[in-house]
């Protein structure tokens, strides 16, 4: 149903194709979080995987690191509009951490310091899609970028790579998380535009 | 895809593009304006929700930001306020070059966390603002008085001069019994102002805001760094995460 509005132009550019609808490129870093910012030291923290047996699989900091870190470079989008393009990363592949987790189930819950939650396919996270991230931009994440570490799942939507990550929970069902029960998208393609639901 | 299973916020009125067609758009500070929009297929907002505004040039080229809406509104009507940003793409054209009768593209409403509901307790209000950040508390306080509602509240805004200060003759109108509002100018004050010229200090936000042990639900919205700021003093001053809601600007 789009119409033009008389008097806008924007600004000239070439179209930039690694841009999904509805995007702007921006060059800083903006910041959205529903609460205060939590403040985790790394010596108190710990990634704990759940399985549907109850099982916690559990990860000190320095343990997480010795499963290997490795240099992303890759694109977020914020549904907020904006996106930045070639962006460094280091973290630790989610394909290291899941190597030992058996499960049946297809879904994850992703749990944050400060009660953030949000819900993720497995397969999402699997085959070189995602990584635990512990530095962006070349330096060690910000407590208000998620340090010390957040989920990092750049094709999707970037509310689903959960600041200040402690632990995932494989779930039997899609349960919503904290931003999709107040409706935001189930799943988050930026490519589809799958903003709200 | 499964469906939800929890139903929390359902009741408000599912996101929806709508044509919004200008009705007026005047000064609210030196940087910034208030739009008002009559929007025939909107269908009302929650207190603190926000939308999208989207604008297509002749060639298809299409730009899209986020708003909060400037009032808790009836039906088939919006009210932005919206500042201009230095180098922006979008703010500048809404700001300078708008005029009534103009187009928009609207999607919304959105947001169900940042949101204030009347009715929901008697447990007090407590607002901060910096800057532009008080446009969906401003919203907050208006449907707050709407509505006659019982729960405390209070404003505390945090603006760098008089003449700054958005919805001035609005809130100085909701200000009474049950509406406090503090201003803190942060570069220039009104003569005769009696507080000190400058920052938001944790002094004064203890000074001026409801206690922690009133338990008020607290709404800050601001810049990154004002939120980041006021949301750990007041974390510092006994108030529980929990009781905190933050909104910050985008940065676009």
């Amino acid at each position: 149903m789009s119409f033009v509005t008389r008097g806008f132009s924007g600004r000239r550019r070439e179209p930039d194709t690694r841009l999904p609808p509805g995007q702007t490129l921006v060059q800083d870093w903006p910041v959205l979080s529903a609460g205060p910012t939590p403040h985790v030291d790394t010596a108190d923290w710990e990634l704990t995987v759940q399985d549907e047996t109850g099982t916690d699989h559990r990860w000190s900091w320095d343990e997480l690191l010795a499963l290997g870190v490795e240099d992303v470079t890759v694109d977020i989008h914020c549904v907020t509009h904006w996106s930045r393009l070639d962006m460094g990363w280091r973290g630790v592949s989610l394909d290291k951490i899941f190597e030992d987790v058996e499960s049946e189930h297809e879904y994850v819950m992703a749990h944050s310091y400060g009660g953030y939650t949000t819900n993720v396919p497995l397969e999402d996270l699997l085959d070189g899609k995602a990584w635990i991230a512990t530095e962006a931009d070349g330096a060690p994440l910000d407590p208000e970028h998620g340090g010390p570490a957040r989920l990092l799942v750049p094709h999707l939507y970037f509310w689903k790579s959960a600041k200040w990550v402690r632990g995932l929970t494989m779930m039997p069902d899609n349960d919503p998380g904290f931003w999709e029960q107040y409706g935001y998208h189930l799943y988050g393609d930026p490519w589809k535009e799958e903003r709200y639901w | 895809m499964s469906a939800p299973s929890v139903t929390l916020g359902r009741s408000r009125p599912r996101p929806a593009w709508h044509v919004a067609t200008v009705v007026e758009t005047r000064r609210e500070t030196p940087t910034a304006a208030r739009l008002v929009l009559d929007v025939p297929t909107w269908p009302g907002s929650e207190a603190g929700a926000h939308l999208d505004v989207r604008l297509t040039a002749p060639d298809g080229y299409q730009a899209s930001r986020s708003y909060s809406i400037a009032s808790a509104t009836p039906a088939g009507q919006v009210v932005l306020a919206v500042d201009e940003l230095p180098d922006g793409e979008v703010s500048p054209f809404l700001v300078r070059d708008l005029r009534p009768g103009d187009q928009l593209e609207l999607h919304g409403p959105l947001g169900a966390f940042f949101v204030w509901r009347p009715g929901t307790g008697d447990r007090p209000v407590q607002l901060v603002a910096g800057g532009s950040g008080v446009v969906p508390l401003y919203a907050m306080a208006a449907a707050h008085g709407a509505a006659a509602d019982p729960a405390p509240f209070r404003l505390l805004y945090s603006v760098r001069t008089p003449d700054d200060v958005y919805f001035a003759d609005e809130l100085a109108g909701l200000a009474g019994p049950a509406f406090a509002l503090d201003l803190v100018y942060t570069r220039e004050a009104p003569a005769g102002w009696p507080d000190a010229v400058g920052r938001l200090t944790r002094e004064a936000l203890a000074a001026r805001t409801v206690p922690a042990a009133h338990r008020p639900h607290v709404y800050v919205c601001g810049s990154t760094g004002f939120v980041e700021t006021v949301a750990r003093w007041l974390q510092e001053l006994g108030h529980a995460a929990a009781d905190i809601h933050t909104e910050r600007f985008g940065g676009l």
